[in-house]
């Protein structure tokens, strides 16, 4: 029965949600974080989301794997989190503790606004996962009342 | 003529099947609903059951020799396609979150259905093995 895979692949599609429910939480902890140098400055993080393919799951079947075409998938997976190459911002702040000889502080090149639209699709991501699951129990939960009266 | 339980239970079995084989795939759909390069898919659930037709023997073709070809698995498992995107999205992703949940939603009432249906043959079924 594939019912049981459901829960595997939206329990996934969690996973994936919370973790970059993760990293903008760092990310939005982390926005005034000022440093001296470009190298030691925090970068905004991002997740990489891949599909999985069922052929991944059993590599009995590894001769079939670059078809493309097999099964519906099983879910989720994360396959890095990259570091934004995005500008930092320099600003001249010459009392700061952490100011260069020149008196310039680096902050990081976190966007605010960006980080909270995606703490908003995440969260609704992460509920709509939940949704599915709750769905999936039920449907199970009926068909084991199968023959009952 | 003796009961053949396969037969009692009709279409509903693989109509229940296709319906929870149906349901994983639109819950993959929404799990990758954020994977940039993921294209949504789906299941033909008609050609899904009219090959369940053709197998429970209603109109498919007999093979009487060896040389024949397989009608009934001319499209094994080619069911399962690509949706077509309403609107392109940057990254490649062609899932559309509130079709697919409406989607899903209605898949699992129509489950529901097909498991009402099957349950009442079985009750059916118990009722004519007790005589009662």
């Amino acid at each position: 029965m594939s019912l049981g895979s459901i829960f595997d692949i939206a329990g996934s599609g969690m996973t994936a949600q919370s973790l970059r429910l993760n990293t903008t939480a760092s990310n939005i902890a982390n926005a005034e974080t000022a440093s001296s140098s470009i190298d030691q400055t925090y970068r905004a993080r991002k997740p990489v989301f891949a599909a999985i393919q069922q052929s991944m799951l059993n590599p009995s079947q590894q001769g079939l794997a670059l078809s493309g075409d097999e099964g519906a998938g099983a879910g989720v997976r994360v396959e890095g989190i990259v570091e934004s190459n995005a500008e930092l911002q320099m600003r001249y702040e010459p009392d700061h503790p952490a100011a260069n000889e020149d008196g310039y502080v680096f902050y990081p090149n976190v966007n605010v606004v960006e980080e909270m639209a995606d703490m908003m699709s995440s969260s609704r991501s992460f509920q709509m996962n939940v949704d599915v699951m709750n769905s999936a129990k039920s449907m199970m939960q009926r068909i084991l009342t199968l023959g009952q009266q | 003529m003796a009961i053949s339980l396969d037969g009692a239970l009709g279409i509903h079995q693989p109509a229940l099947e296709a319906r929870i084989k149906r349901a994983e795939v639109l819950a993959n759909n929404l799990a990758n609903a954020d994977t940039p390069g993921y294209k949504a898919r789906d299941i033909d659930f008609k050609a899904m059951m009219q090959k369940a037709q053709q197998d429970m023997g209603g109109l498919g073709m007999a093979k009487t020799h060896e040389n024949h070809l397989d009608t009934g698995s001319m499209a094994p498992d080619s069911e399962l396609l690509y949706r077509l995107p309403h609107q392109p999205s940057v990254d490649g992703n062609t899932v559309d979150a509130q079709q697919e949940q409406s989607r899903f939603m209605r898949n699992a009432m129509e489950t529901q259905a097909s498991f009402q249906f099957l349950n009442g043959k079985v009750t059916g079924l118990k009722k004519a093995l007790t005589g009662q």
